[in-house]
């Protein structure tokens, strides 16, 4: 497939196999975001298409795909409350009944936030906020998890807590995991694979160990 | 060449599209309307010629007035601090929404014949002052017009990069080469830009050209259309004299497009600008007497209307109340009709077809309420009785008329939110409605309560459709206190516009609160 975005194209041929958790990594400008938003249906296809398990998505809504999304920042609506904003992960008009409360409840519990599912955003700190959002994603239940370093606003500590958490998550659900990071050190604490994006070309996913350890050359540079 | 679906939209663009095809159809429609209504083959009379020119006259005068004398004003407000600055820079945005009449009865009191300055005047033997006519009317522009024209001005003064005036000071400038090397350039850029909205507002003026002008002498094109109307029930001449009015403040609008920058109520005004230049005690002086002298001129009507209306709002005759249900009514579905019409608008410009939903949204300042006013009423005549619409009419006309101010105040607001969260929405499935009423709508609060306040002080405070429309038996809140005045009962007048300053300032602080309560940043 490519994509155009703007003057920017970013060509990619590769496939992800099922339950992976697979890191983007990359310079900044190579394409790792246009990647990750075209999957998600954000930005149109200008050639190729997108298969999930054998179905063409490339022309699906960015809701109706099998995909949740956390993006680098505005995850949460700030004048809703966190259960509400968790709600909205499974029914967007939030007309939830007793059963998807309990599924609700159930998620923010889960996260570490018992008892917050009350509070708006603004009342929680930067690692609870991305808590409430990991909730959502919980509820959303999606067989694909795209992350466009959603923590990197955090302090190493904390980001590394929500790794952590999202490992945990996605070891639950089962669900693919995508996702974008500048840090090396992340990928090798969650992901067993690393797509590497250059110069507007996504290269198809390797083990990430060995990628690491053996650099190709534009990775080497980007590593220092 | 794969191709999406549909463009990817967290809310439909159509009812947008839908409510600015209805401001144009009914915009287009009345100047249509007046355009076929118009007899151009019976000429125009010395008395046309004299409306337009004096139209023209006093808005040349009142636009240089207002301008000259806010640039010592902005300056003085930019470059000091002081306790209240802030609550006057606040005081300069009130004349917005301050009903025309309650303003007239005001400046009556201070400069009228029988008013402060006369008395004042009459204890050294001097003749009392003569307020009716061109300097009455250029009188109470300038009222209206000065803060406009300061907040515009003090804008551009905000809008030199505080960098710029350390790095003059450092150089040594002293007020002389600040003036030349800063302030000049900025005034050359801004000032020409106020001079041509004070001029467009000022070219459609009807309510002090009503209270303060008429005669042969002193009417605006608006005044002669009302008198056309309703004197000789003339619509060839009235819909003629419209079409001039088109003309004239059609252009004018698109020269105080062309030219102007900020729109003189956003915020930040309230900044004050760190200055090394003007420490000198003669500046400071200066700058302190304009600040004293603004607010005097600002404050003295306001004052006046307390002062004067409080011993008649106790005696108020029955009528007046009624009218003020009236008011009430007709400023809360003018309100609404606004926020049917502006927030889809302002919506579907968010998705980025702006260009057409805002020029339709500007359409309302080519035209004057009087303009389609007649319109309406050459459409409506031979259906029904126009004068039984007159209400319906005045609440949709002024909503038309509030819309380039809210969309102003909504469009920036819904960029923003669309631009954040259309993302977020739109991978939760959340589209049409429940991106609405559950995202947009909740984060424009704010933006949709200062609108809606506007909205509902402009309609509250109107003097204009209405006098068009309205029997004998029939008044709002403003024109009833006209009519009381044209009785003389002046202290009914007084109590009355006390009371419209009441409902109008209150109405435009309940809905600017009630957006901005528990807003969320």
């Amino acid at each position: 497939m490519v994509v155009h975005s703007g003057t920017f194209a970013l060509s990619a041929d590769l496939t992800v196999d099922m339950g992976r958790k697979v890191a983007v990594i990359g310079p900044s400008g190579a394409g790792k975001t246009t990647l990750i938003e075209a999957i998600a249906g954000f930005l149109p296809l200008s050639q190729g298409r997108i298969l999930w398990q054998g179905r063409d998505i490339s022309r699906d809504a960015p809701g109706a795909r099998p995909v949740a999304m956390l993006f680098q920042d505005g995850n949460l609506f700030p004048h809703l409350s966190v259960a509400q904003n968790v709600g909205l992960g499974l029914r967007p008009d939030l007309k939830l009944d007793a059963a998807q409360q309990v599924v609700v409840g159930q998620a923010i519990d889960r996260v570490g936030l018992a008892g917050m599912g009350a509070r708006k955003p603004a009342e929680l700190s930067g690692g609870q906020q991305s808590r409430a959002a990991l909730a959502r994603v919980l509820v959303q239940n999606r067989p694909l998890l795209l992350l466009d370093e959603p923590f990197a606003a955090l302090g190493p500590a904390l980001k590394t807590e929500m790794l952590d958490l999202v490992a945990g998550l996605v070891a639950e659900t089962g669900a693919t995991l995508l996702m974008v990071s500048h840090d090396p050190n992340d990928a090798r604490r969650i992901a067993d694979q690393v797509i590497l994006v250059t110069d507007g070309q996504a290269h198809p996913p390797q083990a990430t160990g060995e990628l690491l350890d053996n650099p190709p050359p534009a990775l080497r540079a980007y590593l220092g | 060449m794969a191709k999406r679906a549909k463009p990817i939209n967290p809310v439909s663009p159509w009812p947008g599209i839908g409510a600015a095809l209805f401001v144009v159809a009914l915009i287009l429609g009345a100047l249509a309307a007046v355009f076929l209504r118009a007899e151009p083959g019976r000429g125009f009379g010395p008395a046309d010629w004299s409306a337009v020119r004096f139209t023209i006259v006093q808005a040349c005068l009142s636009a240089g007035l207002s301008v000259a004398l806010a640039i010592p004003v902005a300056r003085a407000l930019a470059r000091r601090r002081f306790l209240g600055r802030r609550a006057l820079i606040t005081l300069l945005g009130a004349p917005f929404i301050l009903p025309v009449i309650v303003a007239v009865l005001g400046l009556l009191t201070v400069f009228g014949r029988s008013g402060w300055l006369s008395l004042l005047l009459g204890q050294f033997g001097l003749p009392p002052v003569q307020i009716y006519g061109l300097h009455g009317v250029v009188l109470a522009h300038v009222f209206f017009n000065l803060p406009l024209a300061t907040r515009l001005i003090l804008q551009g003064w905000q809008e030199i990069p505080a960098e710029q005036f350390r790095l003059a000071a450092q150089l040594g400038a002293g007020p002389r080469a600040m003036w030349q090397l800063l302030e000049r350039p900025m005034l050359a850029r801004i000032a020409p830009g106020a001079l041509a909205v004070v001029f467009a507002i000022c070219l459609t003026s009807f309510a002090v050209a009503l209270t303060l002008g008429g005669g042969p002498g002193a009417t605006t094109i608006e005044l002669a259309i009302y008198q056309a109307f309703r004197f000789d029930f003339d619509l060839g001449r009235a819909a003629l004299l419209s079409l001039v009015q088109i003309v004239l403040t059609g252009g004018a609008a698109l020269i105080a497009l062309k030219v102007s920058q900020g729109e003189g109520f956003g915020g930040g005004l309230d900044r004050p600008i760190q200055r090394w230049d003007a420490a000198g005690l003669g500046l400071r002086a200066q700058d302190s007497a304009v600040i004293a002298l603004a607010t005097v001129f600002l404050i003295l009507p306001l004052l006046a209307i307390v002062l004067s209306g409080v011993p008649g709002v106790l005696a108020l005759p029955g009528v007046v109340f009624q009218a003020a249900l009236l008011s009430v009514l007709v400023a809360l579905t003018s309100t609404a009709l606004l926020l049917a019409l502006a927030v889809p608008m302002a919506a579907t410009a968010a998705l980025g077809r702006s260009a057409g939903v805002e020029i339709a949204g500007l359409l309302g300042l080519a035209a004057s309420p009087l303009v389609i006013g007649t319109g309406l009423f050459v459409i409506i005549y031979p259906l029904a009785d126009p004068f039984a619409w007159a209400l319906p009419v005045t609440a949709l006309v002024n909503a038309v008329m509030a819309l380039p101010f809210a969309l102003r105040i909504l469009l920036p607001r819904a960029r923003q939110v669309v631009g954040r969260y259309s993302r977020l929405g739109l991978s939760l499935n959340m589209q049409g409605r429940a991106f609405l009423w559950r995202v947009l709508i909740p984060r424009m609060r704010p933006q949709i309560g200062f609108a809606a306040g506007l909205a509902a002080a402009l309609s509250m405070g109107d003097l204009g459709v209405i006098a068009l429309f309205a029997d004998p038996d029939l008044a709002t809140l403003p024109l009833q206190i006209y009519r009381l005045m044209g009785a003389y009962q002046m202290q009914a007048a007084s109590g009355a516009a006390l009371l419209l300053l009441g409902l109008s300032m209150g109405l435009f602080w309940v809905l600017d609160r009630g957006g901005r309560w528990h807003a969320e940043a």
